[in-house]
């Protein structure tokens, strides 16, 4: 244990430290999903000449190009995070579509795909998801017919964020129907502005719209739009998977909403006392705190795994569905913490930092069944991590 | 950076891991926690040989001068043992002597203190879990009179030290006239605790660092996390290799998601812990000024996530995790008794709400 950082390593965040000062005036604190795509697209732009995002992407595809280096990598997101600076674009097409891209794309996908994509030219979508596929996504019916040169996808995704605002999709399809259902699947790029896609927004309990129904009717896709090979979509798909459930449960991010959750109680009144002096809303404030350090000093020590090149194990396994429910249960005792103020969600001269505590309650829950839901990951977590065995395979009837 | 143990600490880790195997076997506990006369001699011994009594001790004095971080990666291997000494007082009394102690007293007792020949105990409950039943050790000149509760390894040692209802550290040779002791039998039996009463007995104060009480109680709430980390660590392993090789409905429990998810919930609450015992022992050394709140939260943390481990893998035990045979009780206890020893979580985390200037 030594936690101390190198000269080397101090430098490298005096200097992030110098670039978010200097530019401090193109970011107001806290700003990010709000503002218009033009200033996002220029910040990006900033961001990966500089090497705060794209960091590890080659040149050759638009990146930065620097060699891996989780410290550094580090340090960037915890000086963002102090900052209150925008991080770079963290969409699926950046953070799904670009590592499977550079791992098992062909040379003229990766050149035509990844720099727009990392600069937010092209937003993509993701279709994995379909009503009789979640947990079990093998099990997606979508279909692609081969026809001459082409495929005639059609079938139904649902989950597919951004469908509405996205060029393209990345896609599950399934092409062999007679292969056993993990061999029969492949993953496909197609522009959303394709005949026969017809996109339906999905309405959540925030109220808002925050996923979409995408159907598909002979929508018409060269076969050789397929990525990792025909019939290879499975596990093309797996390897993305894992980036995604890294996305989930950063925390940093959960760190900075707890500090929110600490200036709240200190600052409101109720009967004129601080909500912090209350002694039940304290015990419940300092649980949080000791969960928040708890998985902030256990990403240390996953992060000293990979740089070493060792496995985290079980310390990796767990961070999803840890991570998720932590950020669910800070919204919720802000929630209590407010009581009547709490419910309060249209614009009002009452309404505490616009509805945000009820809208991440609600939408943290959608975080913890999506990218693998709880229940799958307790599955893996026994599985893999402690060895118990599968639930036998009932006999199909 | 680099948060891991280093290789000499995991080997330290796995060699004493190895001597409790023999030395501290669960027949052997069992034998212990049957006789009250017992003191668990043999088990000293062993732990001597290893050095343990003089972990944080200067080399300067016969220790082993390592941090607490290092005793802490010990305790875990005691916890794991659910081993019968009073390791907590075997750190605590030494580092009060450096904390506090003048020098001539470092001299006296520290070698004795590590080489063995001297056991201590440390008694501090009244000034950080709080008085009960009228407890409180009042200091006047060099006597003290009153009672002190819960003192781990009480009963036998050679040396006390006490803290007084100000806070102030005195140090009490057991033959002191006016000392009495008597057991108090809790739970766990493989730690008696003994209540001290004081009726005008000689002391000599201890009159440095007038912090110490706080970092002695920051060094014990990180090594009780530990100890209870190494319990909760044994108390999954033993239901996962339970539920792998009990059979019900013709196939093993393991493989019902039912019993799966209690196992990999256990898994997911605890192993984070591990990465916060390790902060907070290496804190304590490197970093003081974040060391209280952080040796809070783990002493905290540690008793509420091992209140749901025992509880669940007793139940994956089914009817056999409540038999005496099975002897998983040796663990559910001794995390319960350090989820009260020196404050339990609601008291802790009160202390942790005030440290960080939150609440008054």
């Amino acid at each position: 244990m030594d936690l101390r950082l190198t000269p080397d390593m101090e430098a490298f965040r005096d200097e992030v430290r110098g670039f978010l000062d200097h530019h401090k005036d193109r970011y107001a604190p806290g700003a990010g999903a709000d503002r218009p795509r033009e200033a996002a697209t220029e910040w990006q732009a900033l961001l990966i000449d500089n090497g705060y995002a794209a960091r590890t992407i080659p040149k050759a595809y638009g990146g930065y190009g620097a060699k891996p280096d989780i410290l550094k990598s580090r340090i960037i997101a915890e000086e963002f995070t102090a900052a209150g600076a925008p991080r770079g674009f963290a969409n699926q097409g950046i953070s799904m579509l670009v590592p499977t891209l550079l791992e098992v794309g062909s040379e003229e996908q990766k050149t035509r795909w990844i720099s727009p994509t990392l600069r937010g030219e092209t937003v993509w979508c993701q279709g994995y998801s379909e009503p009789g596929a979640g947990s079990d996504l093998a099990n997606l019916q979508t279909k692609a017919v081969e026809d001459g040169e082409d495929f005639l996808i059609s079938g139904q995704k649902i989950w597919t964020s951004t469908a509405a605002q996205a060029d393209m999709i990345f896609c599950l399809v399934r092409t062999e129907p007679q292969a056993p259902k993990h061999d029969g699947i492949s993953y496909i790029l197609f522009p959303m502005s394709t005949p026969g896609i017809e996109v339906r927004p999905l309405k959540t309990m925030t109220g808002s719209a925050e996923f979409n129904e995408v159907f598909f009717t002979d929508v018409r896709v060269p076969q050789s739009a397929v990525v990792g090979g025909r019939g290879r979509g499975w596990f093309v798909a797996n390897a993305t998977l894992k980036h995604e459930r890294g996305m989930l449960g950063d925390p940093n991010a959960t760190e900075a909403r707890f500090a929110t959750l600490v200036d709240l109680m200190k600052t409101e009144i109720v009967d004129g006392q601080r909500l912090i002096d209350n002694p039940v809303m304290a015990d419940r404030l300092m649980a949080l705190q000791a969960r928040v350090m708890t998985m902030k000093f256990n990403g240390l020590r996953t992060l000293t795994a990979s740089m070493t090149g060792e496995s985290a194990g079980m310390a990796a396994m767990v961070v999803k569905l840890q991570g998720c429910e932590l950020n669910h249960q800070i919204a919720a005792l802000a929630i209590d913490a407010l009581g009547e103020l709490g419910v309060l969600y249209e614009d009002g001269s009452h309404l505490r930092a616009k509805g945000t505590w009820q809208r991440s309650y609600m939408f943290d829950l959608g975080l913890i069944i999506g990218g693998g839901t709880a229940q799958i990951q307790k599955n893996i977590i026994a599985e893999r991590g402690l060895g118990l065995p599968r639930e036998p395979k009932l006999a199909v009837v | 950076m680099d948060f891991s143990l280093t290789e000499d600490q995991r080997m330290m880790q796995e060699s004493l891991s190895r001597t409790l195997a023999e030395a501290s076997s669960l027949d052997r506990v069992r034998r212990f926690a049957g006789d009250p006369v017992d003191r668990g001699a043999d088990i000293w011994a062993a732990l001597t040989d290893f050095g343990l009594p003089g972990i944080v001790i200067p080399e300067e004095y016969g220790g082993l001068g390592l941090t607490l971080m290092d005793a802490a990666l010990m305790s875990e291997a005691l916890g794991r043992a659910v081993t019968p000494v009073p390791f907590l007082a075997a750190v605590l009394a030494p580092l009060a002597l450096r904390l506090a102690g003048s020098s001539e007293q470092q001299a006296k007792w520290l070698p004795k203190l590590a080489s063995g020949e001297v056991t201590a105990a440390v008694a501090i409950s009244e000034g950080v879990a709080g008085a009960r039943d009228g407890a409180g050790v009042m200091a006047s000149g060099c006597k003290l009179k009153g009672k002190a509760l819960f003192v781990p390894g009480g009963l036998g040692a050679d040396l006390l030290i006490v803290a007084d209802t100000g806070g102030g550290l005195h140090l009490v040779e057991g033959d002191a006239a006016g000392l009495t002791r008597e057991i108090m039998t809790g739970i766990d039996l493989t730690r008696r605790m003994a209540e001290l009463s004081f009726d005008s007995v000689a002391a000599e104060p201890l009159t440095g660092d007038k912090g110490a009480l706080a970092r002695l109680r920051d060094a014990g709430w990180v090594l009780l996390a530990a100890d209870t980390l190494g319990a909760c660590d044994v108390m999954i392993e033993k239901a996962v290799a339970y539920a792998k090789e009990r059979k019900q409905f013709g196939r093993v429990i393991g493989s019902f998601q039912a019993v799966k998810h209690l196992c990999a919930e256990m898994a997911a609450e605890l192993e984070p812990c591990r990465s916060l015992v390790w902060y907070a022992g290496y804190a304590f050394d490197a970093a003081p000024e974040e060391s209280s709140l952080v040796a809070a939260h783990a002493k905290a943390h540690l008793s509420e996530v091992s209140r749901f481990i025992a509880r669940t893998s007793t139940e994956v035990h089914g009817g056999m995790g409540i038999t005496d045979l099975l002897g998983l009780h040796f663990w559910f206890k001794r995390v319960g008794l350090n989820r009260q020893l020196l404050g339990g979580p609601e008291r802790v985390r009160a202390l942790a709400a005030q440290m960080q200037g939150l609440t008054a």
